[in-house]
């Protein structure tokens, strides 16, 4: 694989496949996934709600809900496989220290009880095995590093005295307090304020370097994608159908799912006219899905779309796309105009750099 | 532009909070026009104060000081039993939580009719269900959904249940609260493409409250931004997306992340600094600096902003 393979593998997902039982029924919310993590790199997963992204992080963390299990596959970090363990105990061991998270919302992640400075040490303490003194210093430093001011002030307030961002500041403190690989981030800014999100996703990024973290990036906005993102893999339905570097994805996409995804940007439609919608919805997951998922919304579908579930076909090499339309036999699809003139625009703009 | 009919004026309206000390002026002399037939949008952070406007409207806020005028006629404060009856009808809003804004407990055939039953504006118990009916497939959803509850549908169509329900009473001017910040990627678009066609068809004005400003661009025709309970621009989408002067509309465009890596990264966000401005001395007022666009800005600035605009720079 070229360049990849000078870089070293963090995280390998291979075949997952993660099942849920409910109310008698089984429901397959990932659906035979591959994924490499690479190290240093951020990876952003894309997909609309119910596309099983979330269930893919979690089952990463061991954060899997009582009903939900591992059916196959392997999670492979440092010689271990994931996917294998069993007991709390086990996962102590990654959790935090190894892999850790900021979720959505800074409104209820964090103890209304506890200042948030307790809230830190207590994961400097835990994980960084530091006492007294020197765990408040580290503190202290941390909520520096996460762009806070007046520290020592800060150290003694409780969650409600700060805003939604300073709050998703203080989770990301706590955190990167563990010293993690890798930093899976769900959704970090969807509850804040554009300016905000903006200071938050530089945040990111600097830390990011600054630690030299490896982030999974999960989100629906294709614009905070644009901004933090080195990969991007596309999830719909449960299955990762494209996979690529951010400008193969935004630029050269394959998968008619990226298409849609794209066309229905506000950005690419024209005032006054309709904006391009994807028609009907997502497949019922509690049923067996036949051929490509996307098939039945797709107006580009073949046959085999329906009969048959796609391969990997290889773009690049670092860009593959789950599509028969990539196959050598299947026809050539005319792209929407306004699609056509966003690539071009893209081509144009990597070419001048 | 000037001769279009007004369908809604907001006058230097004031909206505050609470008593004494912890008196909080939420709303602080806003004044701006809504024509008949237009998408009007308001954008701002949380706490900025456009939620506040939509629900002075809709006369769920008590109104300080100031007046708000529909059709030419004052719609806040002490007003007459038949005009209220009448504008309950015509000012309807569609709400921003498809999850939280339908009555769990009640099936859609209620949920829509509610407030045709509250007005009484139906003549026998067929011509209500045939309302129901319509409003139904006005939003793109069966008929036969009316004997079901809400929890039967997802985000997507709920929202369509909202919408129906403020169609159902036949208004004029619809406020839409965020109506789409909380549904997904692909669903944002067919709801947006129903306000627009449902606009069309049944002649109607909108209020669009958002803070998402690609949706805003794309659907609105003129745009108002606000900032801690003012009106800091207004001016005509396109014209505003270009060309913004006002230091926070700045800040506030350039946050927006772009759904291009290449524009994204080179992009520089700017930050607005509130103490640049020199108004202590120099107090600022709403100005037009040229057609159809105002700036909040004091003399000084305003001629600068004139400036800028004769030599065609952002």
């Amino acid at each position: 694989m070229g360049e990849l393979q000078t870089k070293e593998r963090v995280l390998s997902i291979q075949n997952l496949i993660i099942k849920f039982k409910l109310r008698g029924q089984v429901l397959t919310a990932i659906r035979d996934i591959s994924l490499d993590l690479y190290k240093g790199e951020c990876l952003a997963i894309v997909g609309e709600s119910g596309s099983g992204k979330s269930v893919l992080v979690k089952s990463i963390m061991g954060l899997l809900d009582k009903n939900g299990y591992i059916d196959q596959g392997q999670i492979l970090y440092q010689n271990m496989d994931l996917a294998q363990f069993t007991t709390e105990k086990d996962w102590l061991k990654i959790r935090g220290k190894e892999i850790a998270m900021v979720t959505q919302d800074p409104m209820t992640s964090l103890n209304p009880l506890k200042t948030i400075g307790k809230q830190i040490e207590e994961c400097v303490v835990l994980h960084q095995g530091l006492k007294g003194k020197s765990a408040y210093e580290e503190t202290l430093k941390l909520l520096r590093d996460v762009g806070i001011h007046d520290v020592e002030k800060r150290y003694k307030q409780y969650p409600h005295e700060f805003s939604g961002g300073m709050r998703q500041r203080i989770v990301i403190a706590i955190a990167i307090a563990c010293n993690p690989k890798i930093l899976i981030c769900d959704e970090p800014t969807t509850a804040l304020d554009v300016t905000i999100q903006a200071q938050i996703l530089q945040l990111l990024t600097n830390l990011q370097k600054k630690y030299g973290l490896t982030t999974i990036f999960i989100t629906h906005d294709l614009g905070v994608v644009a901004k933090v993102a080195d990969c991007i893999a596309v999830m719909y339905a449960g299955d990762i159908i494209e996979v690529g570097k951010t400008e193969e994805v935004f630029f050269d996409g394959k998968h008619p799912y990226t298409w849609a995804l794209i066309s229905s940007l506000p950005q690419l439609g024209t005032k006054g006219d309709q904006l391009y919608s994807i028609k009907g919805t997502p497949p019922n997951l509690f049923k067996e899905v036949k051929g490509d998922a996307f098939a039945p919304r797709n107006q580009f579908a073949l046959e085999i779309d329906f009969v048959e579930r796609p391969p990997f076909f290889k773009v690049s090499e670092t860009h593959y796309a789950r599509t028969w339309l990539l196959d050598p036999r299947a026809p050539k699809v005319e792209l929407p105009k306004a699609l056509q003139a966003f690539f071009e625009e893209g081509r144009r703009l990597a070419n001048e750099k | 532009m000037k001769n279009r009919e007004v369908l809604l004026e907001v006058k230097n309206l004031k909206v505050e909070f609470g008593k004494g000390k912890s008196k909080f002026t939420a709303i602080d002399d806003v004044s701006f026009e809504i024509y008949k037939g237009e998408t009007f949008g308001l954008v701002g952070e949380s706490g900025s104060g456009k939620t506040t406007i939509g629900r002075a409207i809709m006369r769920l806020n008590e109104v300080t000081d100031g007046q708000i005028l529909f059709h030419g006629k004052p719609i806040n404060g002490k007003i007459s039993k038949d005009w209220e009856r009448e504008i309950i009808q015509k000012i309807q809003m569609i709400f921003q939580d498809p999850m939280a804004s339908l009555n769990e407990r009640a099936k859609v055939d209620y949920i829509i009719s509610e407030g045709l039953i509250n007005t009484k504006k139906y003549k026998n118990e067929k011509e209500r269900e045939e309302k129901v009916r319509k409003a139904l497939l006005a939003v793109g959803l069966l008929p036969e959904f009316a004997s079901r509850f809400p929890h039967e549908f997802s985000g997507g169509q709920r929202q369509r249940i909202g919408i129906a329900r403020s169609l159902v009473m036949e208004p004029e001017f619809i406020i839409a609260d965020e109506p789409i910040s909380a549904l997904d990627v692909s669903i944002r678009a067919q709801v947006l493409n129903l306000l627009s066609s449902l606009q069309e068809s049944n002649n109607l004005t909108y209020l669009f409250i958002a803070h998402d400003l690609s949706i805003v661009r794309f659907i609105t025709d003129r745009t108002a931004v606000i900032y801690k309970g003012n009106i800091v621009e207004l001016a005509e989408t396109e014209k505003l997306f270009n060309n913004p002067l006002h230091p926070y509309t700045r800040a506030l465009l350039s946050a927006v992340p772009e759904p291009n890596p290449f524009k994204e990264r080179a992009k520089v966000v700017e930050i607005y600094d509130p103490s640049q401005h020199d108004y202590d001395r120099n107090p600022p007022s709403f100005v037009e600096v040229e057609e159809g666009h105002f700036v909040l800005a004091n003399e000084e600035e305003t001629a600068r902003y004139r400036e800028k605009i004769s030599l065609g720079v952002s």
